[in-house]
């Protein structure tokens, strides 16, 4: 069962996310009984619906603008899997 | 005494009274895990001289004062590693507490181990994780449940009192019922999510496992409270959760929905159920047949509002700035590819790819905001319900623990099994599942949970009806029978 709009190598990448072929093909079977399941959503109609993000909407939550304790840098750089001089270390991005 | 069966609220009562103290408590739990522990496999790691040290300062007048509490490891103890049983996070130290941990210690606790679970909490069967197998206390060749299937079965097999887990389609209702003790997914917005890793914000919701309805109690009293820090935390006078414990059955209406008790779920479950139901009505409540004409649906709208979200949530998984980083990256892209295609296991990747191509142009309002939609008919359901009834009482699970490997080549029929956990994360309610009985299978005694379903914020309550059922059958009391 496959379904016709479903790119799996396409999606993954846009998740930035590599697949071995084998993955493609399991997932893209899967993933296709999936969706065929999920189509009975159509049936209804929901044209007058509002859609629900958050049981509770609450919005514009702010707090008082007052500086609190914040981690030490090296709190996070202890954590990165490459760092130097106080930064992250990531592959040359401009040429 | 053996301290290993005393619920939270005994050993603080034990503590108080001078008959043992913390430390006699963490060390009859070391003797009990070291015992038990390598059949079950709950825990991913624990340090038992930590627990000490903290239990010899612990303050027992505080109101978890003296008390270890397992902690899921999806939630962030500084210093303590949190994988989210996920390879991406092998060797990942958390710098900082999870608010539920500063409010856990705070009340006297002491945060005690890490326990196993599927990875970042997508599964039913905690054989998601990375690293183990957990097995349920009850038969060992059988899944606990999940996701917060290590959780369950620590509390199941006595090796700590009380746990916390996260729910966000029934990862602790679900584990507990097939592990036969007791777990709770609080309102949505009553807990603070900060220091969680994030599956799916909009359904998230941390709560606690114990062997008794009143521990429930006691840690969600512990945990709960508005939190600068989660702005999806609700700012709600304080409240005290045991308040309506003690309390009878008597008036109270619990509803029955209809589109609960259908062919397809165990006919042995069921049974226990309408025993229990049974049981309810002769103390005395009223039932009342309701229906949620939505539930068909509830599934569907689950996969796609949570996959979409995991996606999201799951991009900070880059390999820059902490966690797994694949090795020699020829550029910025192949370094994020093959991170997370080395760090994520099957189900990760087949959860991010569904919420990726939902949210994708062209798909979006096919998909996700017809779910959305979809989940709004769903809540009024739930508000139509709740206006006839104070409760909802249904089965946690159509099934029993299923033997370890029967399904996971078959993610939709694992995903199908969640129908009855999954509305209250859509709807927002609050749920609980308590031990109802035990069906035997192959010479075995496997737990049936009860669920019960309350209003949005109307936990206390609910906690009060659980506790009531809980004294009446007292099926709580009884123990896995590991050696």
């Amino acid at each position: 069962m496959s379904s016709p709009d479903l790119n799996v190598r396409k999606v993954a990448t846009l998740a930035r996310l590599a697949l071995s072929d084998e993955e493609v093909a399991t997932f893209q079977d899967q993933l296709g009984r999936i969706l065929e399941h999920i189509e009975h959503l159509k049936k209804l109609d929901v044209s007058d619906v509002e859609p629900t993000a958050h049981t509770y909407p609450v919005f514009n939550v702010t707090r008082d603008d007052v500086p609190g304790e914040s981690l030490p840098r090296e709190a996070f750089l202890g954590i990165a899997p490459r760092s130097a001089n106080n930064l992250l270390i990531v592959p040359k991005v401009l040429e | 005494m053996d301290l290993t069966t005393l619920s939270a609220a005994e050993l603080q009562a034990g503590f108080r009274a001078g008959q043992f103290t913390p430390v006699d408590a963490i060390t009859a739990l070391e003797k009990r895990i070291e015992a038990v522990e390598p059949q079950v496999q709950a825990f991913l790691s624990r340090d038992f001289e930590a627990a000490k040290k903290a239990a010899e300062t612990a303050d027992i007048s505080l109101p978890l004062g003296g008390v270890p509490i397992g902690i899921k490891d999806v939630i962030n103890v500084k210093g303590e590693s949190c994988t989210a049983a996920s390879k991406i996070l092998t060797g990942y130290t958390s710098p900082y507490d999870a608010t539920v941990i500063t409010k856990l210690r705070a009340a006297g606790a002491i945060p005690f181990g890490r326990l196993n679970m599927d990875e970042f909490a997508m599964g039913s069967s905690t054989e998601n994780s990375a690293y183990q197998v957990t097995r349920n206390p009850w038969d060992t060749s059988r899944i606990p449940g999940g996701s917060s299937g290590g959780s369950a079965a620590a509390v199941a097999a006595l090796e700590v009192p009380a746990t916390l887990g996260s729910d966000t389609g029934g990862s602790i209702r679900q584990p507990a019922a097939l592990c036969g003790c007791v777990g709770l997914k609080p309102s949505y917005g009553r807990v603070s999510r900060y220091g969680l890793i994030a599956f799916a914000s909009s359904l998230d919701q941390i709560g606690p496992f114990a062997r008794t309805t009143k521990d429930c109690a006691l840690l969600l009293n512990a945990i709960a409270g508005r939190d600068p820090r989660d702005s999806t935390s609700l700012d709600l006078p304080a409240e005290d959760f045991t308040s309506q414990l003690g309390s009878d059955l008597k008036g109270v209406k619990l509803g029955i929905p209809k589109e609960y008790f259908v062919d397809g779920m165990d006919a042995r479950v069921r049974a226990k159920v309408e025993e229990a139901i049974r049981q309810c009505e002769s103390a005395g409540a009223e039932l009342v047949e309701i229906s949620l004409p939505h539930t068909e649906y509830a599934v569907s709208v689950y996969y796609i509002i949570a996959t979409a979200e995991a996606s999201a949530n799951l991009a900070r998984f880059d390999g820059v700035r902490y966690g797994k980083r694949a090795d020699q990256p020829k550029d910025l892209m192949d370094l994020y590819l093959r991170s997370r295609e080395e760090g994520f296991g099957s189900e990760v990747k087949r959860r991010i790819i569904l919420g990726t191509y939902v949210l994708s142009s062209g798909y979006y309002d096919a998909y996700y905001l017809r779910a959305q939609k979809v989940r709004t008919l769903i809540r009024r359901d739930f508000g139509a319900a709740y206006e006839k009834v104070d409760a909802i009482v249904c089965p946690t699970s159509p099934d029993l623990a299923f033997p370890i490997g029967e399904r996971t080549s078959d993610p939709l029929r694992m995903y199908l099994a969640d129908i009855f956990t999954i509305a209250a994360n859509l709807a927002g309610i609050c749920g609980i599942s308590v031990p109802c009985g035990f069906v035997e299978e192959g010479g075995k005694q496997l737990p049936v949970g009860l669920q019960f379903l309350g209003k949005p914020l109307d936990d206390a309550r609910l906690l009060g009806v659980a506790d009531a059922y809980e004294r009446l059958s007292g099926w709580n009391k009884q123990v896995a029978p590991l050696k």
